[in-house]
């Protein structure tokens, strides 16, 4: 047995020689109720965390190769997704949010979103093949001006994940109070009259609330990420680590957020599933897992963390998100969601999720195998996230109408 | 007389057997073809109105299962692609018959054909449209 505080080396010791001892979080929970954290913490070398949920803020680089004559392409549509162009000549992006050229969006309200740039990424990691369709202006250099070729990821020099933000580390909860009909939200359909409450977020099994002040998290840190290693690169878009926390440090809203990026070549189109949001979007849902180890006594106590221990603000999303007025109608823990149904203003709400809990514990079952079988080393940060003491905010915009500078 | 419609689903092994005519001669009922779908190198799916005594109707649905058929009832034109299903559970709100449920202790959400009515609803509102109108 390792004397607490462990080291990183040391626990990456133990899973070279094969003795790591590794669980989930879910299992951690009763392993910390039973052995308290001091003795969870010897007992325990890792834990490892799971979500699989949509992650809007996703998307892919890729470099498609030259094609001969030479082209450098300022726009370009891939299955007839706009991608964008504005790099250098044959490198491009696709977002998980961009919708087909050409579909209706939501003029039949609510919109269907069949097909985006979430279901363009999906296809290319299953290998299928993908219709790129580009136009240039030429120059000397450059002279190609359209193309219009089959592309597959196998052929692609580069292809990566880049999620600006991934791995919410907690999410409000969608109700429906002032609308006189269902409401289409990238929260899943909320139906009128609070009769439904959506959630999304794994809870307990969730990275960053086992973790909540991203002391073994950072930059670098290797991730699961859609099915290969990946790594942290930045704190994610909108990282807010300052916003309120409970007696544990579990944030009470949405709070930090990650930066992730990964091979999409080495993923698997089981953890990476283009997503139609009625009424909303597409999107793309993503498998993100992180194995967290167990240093020391606090990091044992957090990842003990249970889905009771971590409650989520109840925001009406028919007037008050859009608008952003009023009040939260109050918390709620993720045992309570779990149950199936919540109490709101002295009304039953039946609850509906949108991220998959079954395969977030897949994610982590696979990653606790991972780390068993010696495929999956821990990494120490290099450089660490912004935390709570670190002054960072989450700012809304501040809205300078163009057209009235200096009208005092 | 009463008329039952019914959706067949033939495995690759039986597209070329006569296995609806020989139960409908056997079972003396009358038929319509409603749809009919064996171009697909998988599995052969065919609709069918069956006319007859409901018993016969019974015996004939009874002798196409024992031949490998599968045989559901077409108000259950619903399917769900199982390996599309990610679980996520965005759809039980919106199915008002309580045919997509989710366990409360493994979180998975279950199908129950029989509890569909084929609405519709889930269809557009499932995010990666595991659920589809199958004819
Ligand atoms: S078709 Fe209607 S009844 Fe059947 S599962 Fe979907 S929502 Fe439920
Ligand atoms: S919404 Fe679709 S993917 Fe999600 S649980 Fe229901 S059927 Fe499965």
């Amino acid at each position: 047995m390792i004397p607490l505080p462990k080291s990183y080396d040391e626990i990456n010791e133990k899973i070279r020689k094969g003795e790591v001892v590794v669980v989930t979080a879910e299992e951690m929970v009763d392993v910390v109720a039973e052995l308290g954290p001091a003795g969870a913490a010897e007992k325990i070398d890792v834990v490892t965390t799971g979500t699989f949920g949509p992650m809007c803020s996703s998307g892919a680089f890729l470099n498609i190769g030259h094609s001969t004559p030479r082209m450098k392409i300022t726009k370009a549509w891939l299955n007839d997704v706009p991608a964008y162009a504005g790099l250098a000549a044959v490198d491009l992006y696709i977002g998980a949010t961009e919708v087909a050229e050409g579909d209706p969006l939501n003029r039949s309200h609510p919109g269907r979103f069949s097909y985006g740039g979430g279901h363009v990424i999906e296809d290319l990691v299953a290998g299928k093949d993908v219709r790129l369709r580009a136009e240039a202006y030429g120059t000397d250099c450059y002279p190609r001006r359209e193309l219009d070729t089959w592309i597959s990821i196998a052929d692609l020099n580069e292809a990566y994940m880049l999620n600006p933000r991934n791995g919410y580390q907690n999410y409000n909860v969608a109700v429906n109070v002032y609308a006189d009909r269902d409401i289409y939200t990238y929260m899943g359909v909320v139906k009128r009259d609070l009769g439904s409450a959506n959630y999304c977020s794994a809870g307990q099994l969730s990275p960053l609330l086992n973790d909540p002040y991203y002391r073994t998290i950072g930059i670098g840190t290797r991730i699961f990420l859609g099915g290969a290693q990946g790594y942290v690169y930045w704190q994610g878009t909108q990282h807010d680590p300052t916003g309120g926390r409970n007696e544990r440090g579990v944030p009470t809203g949405g709070s930090g957020t990650l930066a992730t990026v990964g091979d999409l070549k080495q993923m698997n189109p089981r953890y990476v599933v283009g997503v139609s949001m009625l009424g909303y979007g597409v999107s793309l849902a993503v498998g993100l897992g992180t194995a967290i180890p167990v240093l020391d006594e606090e990091i044992a106590f957090q990842t003990g963390v249970s889905d009771a221990d971590i409650t989520a603000p109840i925001i009406d999303y028919s007037r008050n998100y859009g608008l952003n007025e009023g009040e939260p109608l109050g918390d709620v823990s993720y045992a309570a969601l779990k149950t199936g149904s919540i109490e709101i203003e002295g009304r039953q709400v039946p609850t509906t999720p949108l991220s998959s809990y079954v395969r977030a514990k897949e994610i982590a079952e696979k990653l606790k195998e991972q780390v068993v079988a010696g495929e999956f080393l821990l990494t120490e940060p290099v450089a660490p996230l912004p935390s709570a003491d670190s002054g960072q905010g989450f700012k809304p915009l501040k809205y300078r109408p163009v057209g009235e500078e200096g009208c005092e | 007389m009463a008329e039952s419609r019914v959706v067949l689903h033939f495995p690759k092994d039986l597209l070329d057997q006569p296995v609806t005519s020989t139960a409908i001669r056997r079972y003396d009922l009358g038929f319509n073809i409603l749809r009919a779908d064996i171009t697909q190198d998988q599995e052969g799916l065919m609709v069918l109105g069956l006319v007859g005594e409901p018993a016969n109707i019974e015996g004939a649905i009874e002798w196409m299962r024992e031949q490998g058929v599968r045989v559901q009832p077409l108000e259950q034109d619903v399917v769900r692609d199982d390996e599309r299903c990610t679980d996520c559970g965005a759809c039980i709100v919106v199915c008002p018959t309580g045919a997509l449920a989710m366990d409360a202790a493994t979180r998975e959400v279950s199908f129950d054909a029989e509890q569909c009515v084929a609405c519709g609803i889930c269809v557009p509102v499932c995010p990666p449209r595991a659920m589809s109108i199958s004819f």
